[in-house]
């Protein structure tokens, strides 16, 4: 035992003597990155990636960038019609504790605590559920309303919120040339069919679409997404399983400038975040996309509506990384209410563009702020 | 990432310092911390209701030991109280005394299914198991393909005959016992626990198949909807254990408490990476740890066992502590060190770091070019570093591909940092500090003067 813990001691203090030691070089050579990737022309191509289980054995530090106690902006998603048809019975919970509210009488206390408690149920996080609570504080004090008014208050609190954050949330097509969108995001959050979803949009809309099977690390991801372009009749570019995406994203440039394919859709694997080489092999097929000025017009960061706080870790390295340009919510059709990005919009300004309600081919629809919200209060 | 739970503590409890009891309102006060801590790792609201209830009644008037400061005390409470709720021990599969044993395995999409399933069939096959893998997700496309795939490279047989997800579990079972495997696996597919139709399947193919285990997957990522979800699918299939998936990522896993409160079954197993041996038993006192944001001395412990030389590590011990620690050794070390793991991962797992540390970003590479120099120089030069004269250094940092400041910056801190760690060495040597805490002198801001250019990557 008394061996164990010698050992222990010595890797502990080993451990941060190497620590100590690294600290200031990796300081040093962020620094110089970031002073040249500012300059950075469009990067050289460089197909060949080294295959996943590769980079796996370099053991990736955990980018552990200082993540602010954030808290995740309010509220519970849902689209309209749509949305509520479908969940309809099954929103307990929030009706309920909102319901409580609704009793009427003069604010107290205990409205506040509740009020508070149905914004953490939905996943907006400690910080921002207190800003959402302030704002309705105001606003309740400044109509002088009573309990019942609440849900409105809060209703048009979260709207306004995301309104602020972002007005634009559509999807941008290249002026000329093909339009390329990047899916990205952790494991199993629904890429591969967001992926498709988005192909039947396009298709339904006369464009010319290209699926690009970059997932090559899960097995048989390429077959579903195979699987998808043969029901929605277009065209899939995949490699070999376990081969370089890197590849496939260039194959697919090249197939889609000798189709003339209006709109090209990669998907990526499923990567967690921390992982810093695979978040490497991200920025490499952004660059090779970008090596066609224009054609790159969306990254899409995908996000899960069950996901807790985590998801503001995954929208800040995936941001970092790769420069989201939007948000897909999906599996929105639960009863998880994907609050976290209110607080993902509040503090990087990314865009929720989408929401995604099954497992349908149809079922992907835009993100609309009043209907996410009055979903919400409802 | 997060502030852990114990650099809330210090600031509430630093003007508690001497006091030899907590009083109610010490305890509201940190009561309010723990709560914050709880919700910012994803437990559900109204478990952390019921959970800081439990520490209040059971810090009320708790004598502090003499040993603890009130805050490594409470601390110690949660702790406990943490590793009492999520399981004591590691919930155990019922393997049938009739085979074949039935598991099934239901979740949420993308919650990491059929991963697990061929992850479980490796760890039982290595357990001398033969498992039979049933691919009853016909819902998502390639899915029963995914299953054959990963089947193939553990070595597992696969099976999906039939067009009906119950048909299929049923074929599965008659299937092993032709094949004679003795455990069967169900893969089935992901659904929303509000998808009555779905869950109706579900309980068609429990009563199917009668499964002796019926495991819950869960991302360890999920927030506050896990508790919905664990309750439901525990009221449709009788779950018997849980399986937290994606534990690899940096989410603190709250959900994990969560679950357990509401189904009162054990958490069986943690996935904790892409590959298919990264699954292992569940190990509550080190999700208590990591949910509290603190330290994970075991996983240390365990990952130092197996990448170091005891007796090696013991002569670099005596080295750091006389001061004879050369670039050789530091070599040596560093290689075995890089074993264990990013070394980002290792720091955090230290406990008492302080967190500008804890949270600085280490690119692996920059170790690479440290080794690549060490490498460049003679055993000369690296046991008396002392004589490396400006001739050298070019040629060092030729021979390792980098610049002569690359190698001035690495001699300067390696010399600095082997004095503070001699003085370290000597603390934990006679004293009780043993890694409870860093020595006085090693604090973030030395790292200002020590050679580089002394701001912290930490926002």
């Amino acid at each position: 035992m008394s061996d164990t813990l010698a050992l222990v001691v010595f890797v502990a203090i080993f451990a941060l003597a190497a620590f100590l030691i690294v600290l200031p070089r990796i300081v040093r050579s962020r620094e110089l990155k970031r002073g040249t990737a500012a300059t950075r022309a469009p990067a050289p191509p460089r197909p060949p990636a080294p295959p996943r289980p590769a980079p796996e054995t370099v053991a990736p530090p955990a980018p552990v960038e200082v993540a602010p106690v954030e808290a995740p902006a309010e509220v519970a998603p849902v689209e309209p019609v749509r949305l509520r048809d479908r969940i309809g019975k099954t929103r307990a919970s929030f009706a309920g504790l909102l319901g409580a509210l609704r009793r009427g009488g003069k604010i107290d206390d205990e409205s506040w605590d509740e009020l508070e408690e149905a914004l953490l149920l939905a996943d907006v996080g400690m910080t921002t559920t207190e800003a959402v609570v302030q704002g309705v504080k105001e606003r309740a004090s400044a109509t002088g309303a009573d309990a019942d008014a609440l849900p409105a208050l809060l209703r048009d609190e979260i709207t306004e919120r995301l309104e602020r954050t972002a007005t634009d949330r559509s999807l941008h097509h290249a002026a000329d040339g093909p339009t390329v969108w990047l899916m990205v995001g952790v494991n199993g959050v629904g890429k591969t069919t967001t992926t498709a979803k988005l192909a039947k949009r396009e298709l339904a809309d006369g464009r010319k679409v290209l699926l690009a099977a970059a997932d090559t690390f899960r097995a048989a991801a390429a077959d579903q997404l195979a699987m998808w372009a043969d029901r929605l009749g277009c065209a899939v570019v995949r490699g070999q399983d376990g081969g370089d995406p890197g590849a496939v994203v260039f194959d697919a440039m090249d197939a889609a400038a000798a189709r003339s394919a209006d709109v090209v859709l990669v998907d990526t694997a499923g990567r967690l975040h921390t992982k810093v080489n695979l978040m490497n092999e991200l920025e490499k097929l952004k660059r090779i996309i970008e090596r066609q000025p224009g054609a790159l017009q969306e990254v899409l960061l995908v996000l899960d509506a069950s996901t807790g706080q985590n998801g503001l870790a995954q929208a800040r390295e995936f941001a970092g990384a790769v420069d989201i340009t939007g948000v897909v919510l999906t599996k929105l059709d639960g009863t998880a209410k994907g609050g976290v990005v209110l607080a993902i919009e509040d503090e990087f300004g990314v865009p929720v563009k989408l929401v995604g309600l099954g497992e349908g081919a149809d079922d992907l629809i835009p993100f609309d702020p009043a209907e996410f919200a009055a979903a919400l209060v409802e | 990432m997060f502030e852990s739970l114990s650099d809330r503590f210090e600031g509430i409890f630093t003007r508690l310092r001497g006091r030899g009891k907590l009083t109610e309102k010490d305890i509201d006060e940190v009561a309010r911390e723990i709560r914050l801590a709880l919700l910012e790792a994803d437990v559900n609201v109204r478990v952390v209701k019921s959970f800081v209830a439990r520490i209040k009644e059971r810090a009320n008037g708790a004598e502090v030991a003499k040993s603890l400061s009130p805050a490594q005390q409470v601390i110690k409470i949660v702790h406990e109280e943490l590793v009492a709720t999520l399981g004591g021990t590691a919930g155990k599969l019922t393997m049938n005394s009739r085979p074949p044993t039935v598991i099934l395995l239901a979740g949420l999409q993308g919650s990491g299914k059929t991963t697990a399933a061929a992850k479980l069939a490796r760890h039982l096959e290595r357990d001398g198991k033969r498992v039979l893998l049933v691919g009853a997700d016909l819902q998502r496309p390639a899915a029963v393909e995914q299953l054959r795939v990963l089947g193939e490279r553990v070595g597992v047989p696969v099976t999906s005959i039939g067009t009906d997800p119950v048909a299929v579990a049923r074929a599965g079972l008659e299937e092993a016992q032709r094949l004679g495997r003795n455990v069967v696996i169900v893969d089935t597919a992901g659904r929303l626990q509000i998808d009555t139709e779905l869950m109706d399947e579900l309980r068609a193919i429990r009563d199917a198949v009668n499964p002796d285990d019926a495991l819950l997957v869960v991302d360890a990522m999920t927030g506050q909807e896990a508790v919905n979800v664990a309750e439901t699918f525990a009221e449709t299939i009788d779950l018997t254990g849980i399986v937290l998936t994606k534990l690899d990522g940096d989410a603190r896993g709250g959900a994990a408490l969560s679950v357990k409160e509401v189904t009162g079954r054990p958490i069986m197993f943690a996935g904790v990476g892409e590959k298919l041996e990264d699954f292992e038993p569940f190990h509550p006192d080190r999700m208590a740890s990591r949910i509290l944001g603190m330290g994970d001395m075991l996983t240390l412990i365990e990952k130092a066992e197996a990448a170091f030389d005891a007796d090696q590590a013991a002569v670099a011990t005596e080295k750091l502590r006389t001061g004879d620690f050369t670039l050789q050794d530091f070599l040596e070390q560093m290689r075995q060190m890089r074993k264990m793991g990013p070394l980002q991962n290792l720091v955090a797992m230290l406990p008492g770091v302080p967190k500008e540390l804890r949270n600085a970003e280490v690119d692996e590479g920059e170790l690479g070019k440290i080794e690549a120099i060490i490498c460049s120089m003679t055993a000369q030069e690296r046991n008396t570093p002392s004589i490396i004269d400006g001739s050298r250094r070019i040629r060092i940092a030729q021979g390792s591909g980098t610049t002569t400041q690359d190698v001035n910056a690495l001699l300067k801190q390696f010399k600095q940092v082997s004095q503070m760690m001699k003085q370290f060495s000597k603390v934990n040597k006679k004293g009780k500090r043993r890694l409870t805490g860093l020595p006085p002198g090693l604090d973030p801001g030395m790292l200002g003067g020590a050679g580089g250019p002394g701001r912290l990557p930490t926002g």
